[in-house]
């Protein structure tokens, strides 16, 4: 086996919180980038790839574990890779040129030969005359040929990317993507490997000699595995088709459970897993709707894949919606085919009195956040709680950022589902009139019983 | 085929006859540029001949108009040394606190308070210690008021380059970092570029507020010493003392020239190059265009001029520094051991110095006696009320003001140039002249302080009322046509609504302001006498005039407490509840 330019081992990230807790982002992980590969990284948005990255280049540090460049800790030593971004990340006040030259200066390159290898590497991106232009006259496409062009100058041994072309057109993404193997494949670029971060599946099997897979909460390796098929590759090839499917698979299969986590300088580290606090998908009840009733019109049951591709939908803008809806039981999901069940079909086919209906029964059955927001609704004699109230505990489970999210969702489907109001001026819950004036309704299922079945879940 | 984006091609130079005529323009340019530079030369051997002579604490102010020019030039080179000052400070300042996670919450803290303590409460302190550290020259008073316009000056550019720092994009970090950037290429490749434009208009607001102290700090008494410097404000506060009206005029003529001539040489060409630091990724249509920045972008002189002396500096400056760099990798550890020591013996240090002074300055509050005490607070409760007489003032004419220039562009055309000129004259180099005629016509300081406060303040309230009525979105206006709405309505359905956040910066800005004006306004002295009303302002300009410290000190604190107090308690949640409420766009 090759050595690796980069070798991450053990390495962890975790984020402290307000609340002493920690977050585990990034459960142990080992992994080695060796010569002449190309990786693409893929997982579901939150899943920790930009976290991994970020310690790949030696821009953030582990928690715990070590990341070496040839063998030595990467802090100490001199690191030469270069990272595309998403957002282009050009500065804006500097002539294409000039955002070029930049990193060169750094190195302490002379006027002259900065000047020369800049030119090079813009003719090499099909950049020619635009020198003198300023990054916001330019378009998407041509503002990343500048990222692109920046990222090369310095001749870097591993080349990172992060969600490059994610920002552009399709036709323009497919267009650099091409132009970018095309380069690697002629060896115009002294580049010896590259590390794609993606959410894009067809993407990674275009490019990519090797796909590594991270699943979510913490951030951990599913499966990484090598990609042996002849460039330029057929997207409608069998081969082809038959990986992008595995990959779907095991993108939305449930998670299989993790081992149990060490101790960490005497302070337990929690995972959300073994919290079993349940996450709730960001997805707006409108779109949860509107799946359930594509899925009835295309007879119930659908494969994810094509489903994504019939509605034109990145799979990290289904998923939720699919994992939303499976929560609420409104549809299952097996081996990456999904299938509406008889609730689902209700719904779908209910006018819209009855679906708000339906919904909150769903709701409050099976989502453990509003079951206890309406449960400390109904124990305040006022009928009100504050949102501050939540925000607490789900801060020792979720970041900060996530909790905020949480709390949204959980609002918005509350508000469609009338569970209860809340007003947003003064961050507080309340339980709405038609609740306090029937509490038989489905309010009043959260009895006791399902308490004791919180507390289980939750781990608390 | 790479295709050209619009505009694009304005930049590339063509071939036609325009060519010919733009060859003769560089030799004119550099005549001018010359000629600038001159001026400047000139201006530097001025100063320094006149620091050097001794001090003229009771100089004769001419009223003559020949001895304006001159007067002019020293009252802006004053305030031009005020603005570097205050600028390197807010750089450092900034710089520290957004790079400091250990000092961030104290140094913001700190801003906050420096931003609401009257800063003409420090005038005697100040010339004082300066006339002291440079006995035998003019330069010590000088020094004093540059230092006293200066505290007015930087607090908010402070803190508005300690907000850029903080809101520059993760990834723009990231990619000077994983570049390897050198502090100082980060520093003027990323992080003063982002903060270039809240610079540049916060050095506008700034510059407005010092030639408000300036006029005021220029001629004071402290104790039975008179000290003036000769400078437009002194030579105001002397016409008007002289009740000569000619003079009067012509100081006003000058001020007012000063002003435009600022906007037209200075802000206007900083803005039209600031462009290029937008942080927007679409070219935007409309710009401030600047025929000053044009000429300067194109005298070959001064490009000639920079390819000869910041090229070579900072190329071997970007040489040495990766030199540099590469030897530091090696022996980090052991510097860092020194530079922790040393930052505790700065840390400690500090400390010290700061208990040495709060200890002192206790023993010096205990010597007021608790009568006082109690009248400053009376003076407190007085100031007040005519603080909140000048605000509601102020709205009243501002808010319908503001909203009919807003509504109507055609009478903005015409009305907010002329707003701005008047707003931009400093409140307290007209006040003299108002206040003749105040008592003139039977008034007294009562209704003149809150005259001042009224004229310093309530172009805040104009411009921000006229900012969010522009705001509006016109489909709401068409609703209130479409239902008919009665003028009432319409003014408490859609109007009020949605400038209200507007209007609560703008309160905010000129309550602080308005507080600070309550100095100047309620003790003034006028053709050998002295004007003065009850309040907490007169009490702090009477102190300083007979040179209590003790009670300038209670004066002070209270003051800075009840603006402190008054923004956290009262305009904080206002603000909190305009944000969330009332804000129109999501
Ligand atoms: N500074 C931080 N503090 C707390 N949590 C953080 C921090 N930075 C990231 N996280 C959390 O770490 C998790 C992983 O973030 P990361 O950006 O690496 O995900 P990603 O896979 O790149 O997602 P995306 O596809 O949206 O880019 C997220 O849940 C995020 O909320
Ligand atoms: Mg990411």
């Amino acid at each position: 086996m090759q050595p690796a330019i980069i070798r991450a081992e053990r390495v962890e990230k975790y984020y402290s919180q307000p609340s002493e807790n920690r977050i585990q982002v990034i459960s142990p992980t080992d992994l080695s980038i060796v010569q002449g590969e190309i990786i693409a990284l893929l997982g579901p948005s939150g899943s920790g790839k930009s976290t991994l990255l970020r310690m790949l280049t030696g821009l953030s540090t582990p928690s715990a574990g070590q990341v070496y460049w040839h063998e030595a800790p990467i802090q100490s030593a001199d690191v030469n890779v270069s990272i595309v971004f998403q957002s282009f990340a050009l500065f804006p006040w500097l002539t294409v040129l000039e955002n070029i030259e930049a990193p060169l200066k750094a190195r302490g390159v002379d006027a002259a030969t900065r000047r020369k290898r800049s030119i090079k590497i813009l003719d090499t991106v099909g950049l020619d005359g635009f020198q003198a232009a300023y990054p916001k006259e330019l378009s998407g496409g041509m503002r990343q040929r500048v990222g692109f062009a920046r990222a090369l100058v310095v001749e870097p041994e591993v080349l990172f990317m992060d969600e490059p072309f994610s920002a552009l057109d399709v036709l323009t993404a497919e267009n650099l993507r091409s132009e970018l193997l095309e380069l690697w494949h002629k060896k115009t670029i002294p580049t010896k490997s590259i590390f794609l971060v993606t959410h894009n599946i067809e993407e990674a099997v275009l490019l990519a000699d090797r796909i590594i897979v991270l699943g979510r909460n913490p951030g951990h390796i599913r499966t990484d595995f090598r990609v042996n098929l002849a460039h330029p590759r057929d997207r409608k090839a069998a081969a082809f088709t038959q990986l992008v499917d595995y990959i779907y698979k095991v993108l939305t299969q449930p998670e299989a459970p993790a081992p149990a986590l060490p101790n960490i300088n005497g302070r337990r580290v929690r995972d959300q897993r073994e919290m079993k606090y349940q996450m709730l998908p960001h997805a707006r009840p409108g779109g949860i709707a509107g799946l359930l009733e594509f899925l009835l019109d295309h007879g119930g049951k659908s494969d994810i894949y094509r489903l994504a591709d019939d509605l034109a939908f990145e799979i990290d803008d289904l998923l939720p919606i699919v994992e939303a809806a499976s929560i609420l039981k409104f549809l299952t999901v097996t081996e990456g085919d999904a299938a509406i069940t008889s609730l689902g079909a209700e719904y779908a086919n209910a006018e819209i009195l009855r679906q708000k209906e339906i919904f909150r029964e769903a709701a409050v059955e099976n989502v453990l956040l509003l079951r206890q927001i309406v449960r400390a609704l109904q124990s305040k004699s006022d009928h009100t709680v504050p949102e501050d109230f939540f925000h607490d505990t789900l801060d020792e489970v979720f970041s900060e950022e996530e909790t905020v999210r949480q709390l949204e969702t959980a609002i918005n489907w509350g508000r469609y589902a009338e569970i209860f109001d809340f007003d947003s001026t003064r961050r507080r819950f309340t339980l709405p009139e038609s609740a306090l004036a029937e509490p038989e309704s489905a309010f009043a299922d959260a009895s006791e019983a399902e308490e004791e079945k919180d507390k289980q879940e939750t781990g608390l | 085929m790479i295709q050209l984006p619009a505009g694009f091609h304005l930049r590339r130079e063509t071939l036609a006859r325009s060519v010919v005529v733009r060859r003769s323009w560089p030799v004119f340019l550099d005549l001018c540029v010359a000629g600038i530079l001159l001026a400047c030369f000139y201006a530097i051997v001025q100063v320094a001949r006149y620091w050097n002579s001794s001090p003229r604490t009771d100089f004769a102010i001419s009223l003559s108009p020949h001895a304006l020019p001159m007067y002019a030039f020293f009252s802006i080179v004053r305030i031009g040394f005020a603005y570097v000052l205050s600028l390197a400070f807010a750089l450092i300042y900034g710089y520290i606190a957004a790079y400091t996670p250990r000092l961030e919450g104290l140094m913001l803290a700190c801003l906050d308070i420096l931003q609401s303590i009257p800063v003409l409460s420090f005038l005697p302190g100040v010339m004082l210690a300066m006339v002291a550290l440079v006995p035998g020259h003019q330069l010590g008073i000088e020094m004093g008021a540059i230092i006293l316009i200066f505290t007015g000056q930087a607090w908010n550019i402070a803190y508005s380059f300690y907000a850029s720092l903080k809101s520059i994009p993760r990834e723009l970090t990231e990619a000077a970092r994983i570049y390897n950037f050198s502090p100082i290429q980060r520093f003027f490749h990323l992080e003063l570029p982002f903060a270039t434009i809240g610079l540049i208009w916060n050095s506008m607001v700034s510059v407005a507020g010092g030639w408000f102290f300036l006029m005021a700090c220029e001629m004071f008494i402290l104790g039975s010493r008179d000290f003036r410097l000769p400078g437009l404000g002194s030579y105001l506060q002397t016409a008007a003392a002289n009740g000569d009206f000619r003079a009067i005029t012509y100081g006003l003529l000058t001020m007012i020239a000063i002003i435009v001539a600022t906007d037209q040489l200075l802000w206007r060409p900083l803005i039209a190059w600031s462009d290029k630091f937008k942080f927007e990724q679409t070219e935007s249509s409309n710009r401030v265009s600047s025929p000053l920045l044009h000429l300067l972008q194109h005298s070959s002189a001064i490009r000639h001029l920079r390819q000869r002396t910041l090229r070579p500096i900072s190329e071997l400056f970007y040489r040495t520094s990766h030199k540099r760099r590469a030897a530091q990798h090696l022996q980090s550890a052991s510097n860092s051991r020194v530079q922790k020591m040393l930052r505790y013996v700065a840390a400690g240090l500090f400390i010290g110095i700061v208990l040495f002074a709060a200890t002192h300055a206790i023993v010096l509050l205990r010597e007021v006696r608790l009568r006082q005490i109690g009248m400053i607070f009376l003076g407190a409760g007085a100031t007040f009320l005519r603080v909140f007489a000048a605000l509601l003032i102020g709205s009243a004419w501002t808010i319908p003001a503001g909203v009919a220039i807003g509504l109507h562009p055609r009478l903005a055309r015409i009305a907010q140039p002329l707003a701005q000129i008047a707003a931009s004259v400093p409140a307290t180099a007209v006040f003299p002249v108002l206040l003749l005629a105040i008592v003139k016509a039977g008034g007294g300081l009562g209704i003149g302080s809150i005259a001042l406060m009224l004229l310093g303040t309530q172009w805040y309230i104009l411009f921000n009322v006229i900012a969010g009525a522009i705001a509006i979105p016109s489909d709401l206006r068409e609703v209130g046509r479409l239902f008919r709405f009665s003028t009432v309505e319409k003014w408490k359905v859609i109007i009020l609504p949605s400038i209200f956040p507007y209007l609560i910066t703008g309160l905010v800005t000129a309550s602080g302001g308005a507080w600070n004006a309550s100095i100047v306004a309620e003790y003034f002295r006028l053709k050998n006498q002295t004007l003065s009303t009850f309040g907490l302002g007169a009490q702090i300009s009477a102190a300083t005039d007979a040179g209590q410290f003790p009670v300038l000190l209670w004066a002070t604190i209270v003051m800075a407490l009840i603006v402190v107090t008054i923004n956290r308690l009262l305009w904080r949640p206002i603000y909190r509840i305009a944000e969330t409420r009332y804000k129109l766009s999501a």
